[in-house]
């Protein structure tokens, strides 16, 4: 195993030496560095000042090695000898690149998280239900998503969702035709993608038209809009909802320990309610933090106590169940300070941003930057989850189905297993084992950013910084981000096989 | 497709089109029932003839090189802006009118940029077809079969070469591309063929890497050892035994590149390092028109549309032709497979999950 691994990062270190080669002299090659001067009033100045500091009187090949050595620097440790060169500004390429990383990380974490665990579900429940209209729905829409263009979608988000929700957030009514109208169209697919009998799929297609038309009437007439609030009696809903769903999933319905588990964890929540809230007053990440972990290991506790033939599915439940009540509770903390944010002189009643990542000169507590930070985040979040969704849902539903298909899948069902214990512990567990080397590779390239949303969005990530360096032919950075993304990317594809082969037992490195 | 044709041809000719055993067997070659299963499948089939119905457009309409076509506009011609540049196609009474899709500021026909737009697009997602299919089967064929040292050197040149970001390679090698069909004078045309070889030569290493591995499988099997003993020299082997095993997986992996290519050269023309001023790209008029957005919305809707259009019509004829390659795959009929237990075949959504594998890094760049 371990000489496996050694082998594999020498190999590593060759094929980053040439490729790095290739893309400097690439990018030497691509213009002229210094295109923007000609004509400037200080040419005469400016020309020498650059070739100077960029050694451009050199030939590439011999600029690259300065730039090996600089960047071999970095391996010897505690020496200041660290560099990546300088940029066509002068500024150090090491700090660009960590404040591009830091802007890249908070702009994909989120939609890469939603993206695996919308794709996978989307993916496992079309598989489950094979050839249903809901089967082919979704995989019409993964196909729309896999032929979607990145900027096109990014600017219709913008465009339309973000100014026309501004427009109507200033005037929130609707008239009831338009209510039933959006009823009608969800009662629709609802009916389209629900499976089964006829008399079942009407019976979905009328819950959703109630379901959807209530929610809207009630988001509308509460003024939710402006001023949400979820309060004791929605948490509680919520709660309880959340509870039986994990149940149904961990541990099947007829687990009562665990299921009453899970309801106990709610009332806990609850009772937890008001209490916190005066710590919240100051609070910061860390509060919230434990917020969650406390509800957690109260759950736990919970589970633990109740007990039953099998502790650890009510721990399970419980524990789920306190971290979404934390979250449902700490929702509700931002949403309390919602509308002193749309309020505020900076946002003044347009809270979705369709630029950058935060408004600038906005001052305010850790609940108001939080907000500013989510209203950013959004539209690039739903941008991202859409385009990398796609490739999880097939692959999963792939995957998902091979599995379904196999002797010990019968055998489970033969010797009488539900079908929830069929699905859930034998099915979806193998299922995953293939996807954990494309979640890898994705987190691998997660830190290359999004070249086209950060672009649209105006987001100083890493794409960005990419971008404007191959356009102004300015070497030094195109190789900082090269070489980022590049020792990601093979340390991640090692960790893809090395976990598949810890996964999977038939898999095994070549020792 | 790692079975031999052979054998799974003769078990899908005892079926029927509707699933009951047939009496009168009568042979059919490969091509035929690839032919037969791809046309019974309905989107697939739509898919196809919305995409001709496109290649058509626009290569009539506007002309193709030197020939002209029948629309009476030029993508470059400037005019006066009537009614506000709004589009004139209407459905009731059916009619294109003088700008069908609309007029920018300046009085240019949207109709015909987006075709040239449109063209180009096309072009380039052919020529990247070619290109990454040829390198990629090359060099994933020939690791593949003569494994030792030549696998190890194209295999090493593959990693280096997919290590490096594709839009880093698409970028500076267009970049180059075009610097250089500029200064030699050649026609717009060139500078667009010039893209698309160039963004094929960065993306054939995930087909290269499937194709090796198809080669390595089936040079393994007992047809290709009874080959080579009855002393067939190893290019016979390749091309008539091992090649045509592989061709479904070739095809069904070619066109699913050519659907994220045309994604990846409009995503570099909006970018500005694709396709330059004065030629149009749907990805440029995209990015010249979206700040117009709040007033001319249909200036950036229509080439959207296009887009879209052809990235999935190619995205489901690939489906459509995967199930067809696949001889486990039954005409597909979703009741006969829901009363046959819903758990069989499912090896064409197997290779989905390859497909998609293979696709993510294309995808991953171009987000």
């Amino acid at each position: 195993m371990i000489s496996y691994i050694l082998r594999r990062l020498v190999t590593a270190v060759f094929i980053l030496l040439g490729a790095s080669f290739i893309v400097y002299m690439m990018t030497a090659a691509s213009g002229d560095p210094l295109w923007d001067l000609y004509g400037h009033p200080n040419a005469a100045q400016l020309i020498p000042a650059r070739t100077e500091a960029l050694n451009l009187d050199q030939p590439p090949i011999l600029r690259y090695f300065t730039w090996l050595g600089g960047a071999l620097g970095c391996l010897a440790p505690f020496t200041d000898t660290c560099t990546l060169g300088l940029s066509r500004e002068g500024m150090e390429v090491t700090q660009m690149l960590a404040f591009a990383m830091g802007q890249t990380i908070m702009l994909v974490t989120a939609g890469t998280i939603l993206a695996i665990v919308i794709g996978i579900t989307l993916g496992i429940v079309s598989a489950l239900r094979q050839y249903s209209g809901l089967d082919y729905g979704i995989t019409f829409f993964t196909f729309l998503c896999f032929s979607l263009p990145s900027f096109w979608l990014a600017v219709l988000l913008k465009e339309i969702v973000a100014i026309s929700f501004n427009d109507f957030l200033q005037d929130p009514v609707m008239s009831l035709a338009s209510i039933l109208a959006i009823g009608v169209v969800a009662g629709l697919i609802w009916y389209l993608v629900s499976f089964g009998k006829l008399k079942t799929r009407i019976l979905m297609g009328v819950l959703g038209f109630l379901v959807t038309s209530g929610i809207v009437y009630f988001v509308l007439a509460t003024n939710w809009l402006t001023a949400p609030f979820l309060g004791i009696p929605l948490i509680g809903l919520t709660g309880v909802l959340v509870a039986v769903i994990t149940t149904i999933l961990i541990s099947g319905l007829r687990n009562k320990r665990a299921l009453y588990a899970g309801l106990a964890t709610v009332l806990v929540g609850l009772a937890l309610y008001f209490p916190v809230q005066s710590f919240f007053r100051g609070a910061g990440l860390l509060t919230v933090i434990i917020l969650c972990l406390v509800m957690i290991a109260i759950g736990a506790a919970i589970g633990f106590f109740a007990g039953g033939y099998d502790r650890g599915q009510g721990m399970r439940v419980a524990g789920i169940t306190g971290f979404f009540v934390a979250l449902l509770i700490i929702l509700d903390r931002f949403m309390q300070s919602w509308p002193n944010y749309l309020d505020s002189g900076h946002i003044r009643g347009r809270p979705i941003a369709t630029a950058s990542a935060a408004t600038p000169g906005l001052t305010g507590d850790f609940w108001i930057m939080g907000i500013d930070r989510f209203t950013h985040l959004l539209l690039p979040t739903i941008a991202l989850t859409l385009l990398a969704l796609a490739s999880y849902s097939r692959y999963s539903r792939a995957s998902m189905l091979e599995i379904m298909g196999q002797d010990y899948i019968r055998t489970a069902r033969a010797k009488g297993l539900s079908e929830r214990t069929v699905v859930m512990r034998h099915a979806f567990r193998n299922a995953l084992i293939p996807l954990a080397t494309l979640v890898a590779y994705d987190i691998g390239a997660l830190i290359g950013g999004a070249i086209i949303t950060e672009s649209v969005f105006a987001f100083t990530g890493m794409g960005q910084l990419f971008v404007q360096s191959v356009r102004n032919v300015d070497p030094n950075p195109v190789m900082g981000v090269f070489l980022v993304t590049g020792i990601v990317a093979m340390v991640f594809n090692l960790i893809a096989d090395l976990v598949y082969s810890v996964l999977d037992p038939r898999v095994r490195v070549k020792a | 497709m790692s079975q031999p044709q052979q054998i799974e041809v003769q078990e899908a000719e005892n079926l029927g089109p509707m699933g009951e055993p047939r009496n009168d067997v009568q042979g059919k070659s490969q091509g035929q029932l690839v032919r037969q299963r791809f046309f019974g499948n309905t989107g697939a089939v739509v898919s196809l003839i919305v995409l001709l119905f496109i290649v058509l457009l626009a290569i009539t309409s506007i002309g193709i090189g030197p020939v002209p076509g029948w629309w009476k506009w030029d993508p470059d011609a400037t005019g006066t802006v009537v009614n506000g540049g709004r589009p004139t196609l209407s459905l009731l009474p059916p009619g294109l009118g003088d700008h069908p899709f609309g007029q920018d500021n300046l009085g240019r026909d949207l109709f015909a940029m987006t075709m040239q737009g449109t063209q180009y697009s096309l072009i380039v997602m052919v020529v990247v077809g070619v290109i990454a299919g040829i390198l990629g089967t090359v060099v994933g064929g020939l690791s593949g079969y003569f494994r030792g040292w030549t696998e190890a050197i194209l295999m090493r040149l593959t990693d280096v070469i997919i290590i490096i970001p594709l839009v880093i390679l698409a970028a500076l090698l267009g970049r180059m591309a075009i610097s250089f069909v500029r200064s030699t004078g050649l026609p717009t045309v060139a500078t667009v063929i010039a893209l698309g070889l160039l963004i094929g030569a960065a993306s054939w290493p995930p087909l290269a890497r499937l194709v090796r591995g198809e080669f390595l499988s089936l040079r393994e099997r007992e047809f290709v050892d009874a080959a080579r003993l009855a002393g067939a020299s190893s290019g016979r082997i390749i091309f008539k035994h091992i090649l045509p095993n592989t061709v479904g997986v070739i095809t069904v992996n070619i066109t699913l590149l050519m659907s994220s290519a045309i994604l990846l050269e409009t995503a570099l023309s909006y970018l500005g390092l694709g396709i330059q001023a004065p030629d149009w790209s749907l990805g440029r008029l995209i990015s010249e028109n979206q700040t117009a957005f709040a007033t001319r919305p249909w200036l950036f809707w229509w080439p959207g549309v296009f887009i879209v259009t052809i990235a999935l019509t190619i995205n489901f004829i690939g489906d459509g032709l995967r199930d067809a390659f696949d001889p486990r795959q039954r005409k597909f009929n979703p009741k006969k497979a829901r009363e046959r237990g819903e758990h069989r075949n499912e090896r064409g959504d197997v290779d989905a999950g390859t497909n998609a594998n293979m696709r993510g890094a294309v995808n991953r760049a171009t987000r």
